[in-house]
């Protein structure tokens, strides 16, 4: 919509009076400049201050301190690996590798627990009384129990119910699920081009293919089912933001029910639901942090084993804390894009 | 002018140098209570029993001191930590000594602002497996997944096994004991190592049957368990170190709990009357009273009576005495003399 043009008859408004120019206490301006000024150096005297105690009584009480310790030798294992690693490796590798574990939980994460709230945020709409019911119950139920619990039933689940390794369920001897968790077969490649690896049980293990760890799965399946639940809630708010009028005229022109979701709900909504919806994926990256509760080697598990054999606690803190606030800066950035994006294109 | 300034500069060092010395110890008989941080959960070491009081060889330490120091071993604060906290708690001064199952390493003693005191267990690290496995050794673990607690030597020392005999073993590294444990006993891992006193006691407490579970004889690490003092009280260390040699020297001396009064009152033999404050005053040069040894042994009992009476044969953490028999029994318990 562009402004309606105005009126010759209306006079313009006046301008407001300009502040008079040059120096004054009285000028809004300046005093408005020196509280910031103020305020800046409180900030950086207090931080100045925590530093420098920091320092000094660590200092007092023997406490080693400093970044040298990431180019030594880590010398323990990792349980899964994105990428290669050794025990022999440094300890800056061991962190890059806890950092790609703990992406691999969170983006998968993110995706499924999209698909499932869309799924069940639009369930709430439905004109069949049991779908709407179980929708709401399922958000109910998954968005008021700790999410801390959630994993550590879905992990006892997991770890309980499934056959050792050396029984694994199997299909077709090429799916194996076990306590060792799911593994598929992955193309891989090797000396003769790419082919595909087949898992196999050998000895304790299955080797072979890809493995999915039932902590992995245990976290992944936390975070989607819980963070769904508030997706849906989002998805369900962004619907219930279209106008009934939207929908009247749609159905006056004939569209059908999935047409007018499609053509004129979901456009809509879509803007409404853009912001909370960022919030909840840096929600999602932010809680995967309580995959150290189930064993699975996230960034936070490989900051809390170095920590105890360096004993550089505010380094590896530091650390953790500037990774997690880099992926929600970076989420928070690219949504915000794609909303703008949108918006730009929506109303040209 | 000149000399005022001087005075005020000598006034200011005498103020620092007096403030440090015993520092820990004005602080501890200041509020009339000791903070000591333990481990939960770990029986035989440290756990809560029904009646919600703490029990275990690690308790018993604390108490001792309390005793020897404050006149009274229910004048503590206990603090239950992990394995992640523990250091920083006592770096922190949260707590003014950690008696919490911990090892000493050089790294921990070197460079982390903690200061070892004495052993009060000889430890190793082993592997329990599933008695069903059949696994007899260690070395036959090629390729199983370990389960193991995050925050403790025992990561490094499996790495390190792993490695020289390339069984490519994985770590899944849990930061609770109590979740490594669950994983261990739902069968996520083919093995679960820990010090081979976490093991007995982990069986004795989780196993619905300790026969099902074997702890495995290779022991792959050396881990002295003892109690740490923050780095730079040399007073308060000294106190916690002699309380622990003073509990087995009356070990070796034959002083019970039973028998501290009695022997107190009528022994001729010298080493005793020194031990109980009878003769010469060893309390004095420590900054304690004549009767402190006496008051921890009336706590606590020997170190033999603590080691049965906790983790002993007859208890259902059932360890043997072992190394930690005394070392005239042929163990490693060898008291520094208290004289």
């Amino acid at each position: 919509m562009s402004p309606a043009p105005r009126s010759p008859l209306i006079p313009p408004r006046p301008a407001p009076a300009r502040p008079r120019a040059g120096w004054s206490w009285h000028h809004p301006a300046t005093r408005a400049r020196l509280w910031q000024v103020l305020a800046l150096l409180g900030v950086v005297t207090l931080l100045g201050w925590l530093v420098y105690n920091t320092q000094t009584n660590m200092a007092a009480r023997g406490i080693q301190s400093g970044w040298d310790f990431l180019g030594q030798t880590a010398g323990f294992d990792i349980g899964e690996q994105p990428i290669a690693f050794e025990s022999t490796d440094a300890y800056w590798r061991a962190f890059l590798v806890g950092l790609l574990n703990t992406l691999r939980v969170a983006l998968a994460g993110i995706v499924l627990c999209t698909l499932l709230g869309a799924l069940v945020g639009v369930g709430r709409f439905s004109r069949n009384l049991p779908v709407r019911a179980l929708c709401r119950g399922y958000v109910e139920l998954f968005r008021n129990v700790p999410l801390l619990v959630q994993l550590l039933v879905w992990y006892l689940l997991l770890v309980e119910f499934l056959p050792d390794t050396t029984e694994a369920w199997s299909w077709g001897h090429s799916i194996f699920l076990s306590k060792s968790g799911l593994v598929l077969p992955f193309p891989q490649q090797g000396a003769n081009g790419w082919h595909w690896s087949v898992p196999a049980i050998d000895g304790f293990a299955i080797d072979g293919g890809a493995a999915l760890s039932p902590e992995f799965l245990a976290v992944l399946a936390g975070l989607t089912f819980y963070t769904a639940a508030f997706v849906a809630e989002v998805v369900r708010a962004g619907i219930a933001s279209v106008p009934h009028g939207q929908i009247e005229a749609a159905q006056s022109i004939a569209l059908s029910r999935w047409q007018t979701l499609r053509l004129v709900t979901a456009p809509q909504a879509l803007r409404v639901m853009a912001p909370p919806l960022t919030n909840q994926y840096l929600n999602l990256t932010k809680n995967s942090s309580l995959a150290v509760a189930v064993g699975y080697p996230d960034l936070v598990s490989i900051a809390n084993t170095s920590l105890n054999q360096t004993g550089r606690a505010l380094e590896c803190i530091a650390i953790v804390m500037a990774v997690y606030l880099t992926l929600s800066l970076a989420t928070a950035l690219l949504m915000g894009r794609l909303d703008r994006r949108d918006r730009a294109r929506q109303e040209p | 002018m000149k000399i005022s300034r001087f005075s005020l500069l000598a006034l200011a060092l005498a103020g620092i140098t007096s403030a440090h010395a015993g520092k820990t110890i004005d602080t501890i008989k200041q509020r009339d209570q000791i903070s000591i941080g333990i481990s939960s959960g770990v029986p035989g070491f440290s756990a809560a029993d029904s009646k919600g009081q703490w029990t275990g060889l690690d308790v018993d330490v604390g108490k001792a001191i309390a005793a020897a120091l404050l006149g009274d071993a229910g004048k503590v604060k206990w603090v239950p930590l992990v394995s992640q906290q523990r250091f920083t708690a006592l770096q922190s001064g949260e707590v003014d000594v950690l008696s919490r199952n911990t090892s000493v390493t050089l790294t921990r003693d070197a460079s982390m602002g903690l200061a070892f005191t004495a052993v009060v267990f000889y430890d190793g690290q082993g592997f329990m497996v599933p008695a069903k496995t059949k696994v007899t050794s260690a070395k036959q673990l090629k390729g199983a997944t370990v389960c193991v607690q995050s925050g403790t030597t025992s990561e490094k020392n499996m790495t390190d096994f792993s490695r020289i005999h390339k069984l490519n073993l994985k770590p899944v590294v849990f930061d609770k004991f109590d979740a490594a444990n669950a994983a261990y006993f739902a069968g996520r891992c083919q093995a679960y190592t820990t010090d081979a006193s976490g093991l007995a006691s982990v069986r004795a407490k989780e196993a619905k049957d300790s026969k099902e579970h074997v702890i495995l004889t290779d022991l792959i690490s050396k881990e002295p368990l003892g109690p740490l003092v923050r780095r730079g009280d040399d007073e308060w260390l000294a106190v916690v170190r002699w309380v622990v040699h003073g509990l087995v020297e009356a070990e070796e001396n034959g002083i019970t709990q039973a028998n501290v009064d009695k022997l107190k009152a009528d022994t001729t033999d010298p080493t005793i009357g020194r031990l109980l404050g009878k003769t010469e005053d060893t309390g004095k040069l420590l900054g304690l009273d004549k009767e402190w040894l006496v008051r921890a042994i009336k706590a606590v009992g020997n170190y033999g009576e603590i080691y049965e009476r906790n983790v002993g044969e007859k208890t259902p953490v059932g360890l043997a005495r072992g190394k930690n028999k005394l070392w005239t029994d042929g163990g490693l318990m060898y008291a520094l003399p208290v004289r």
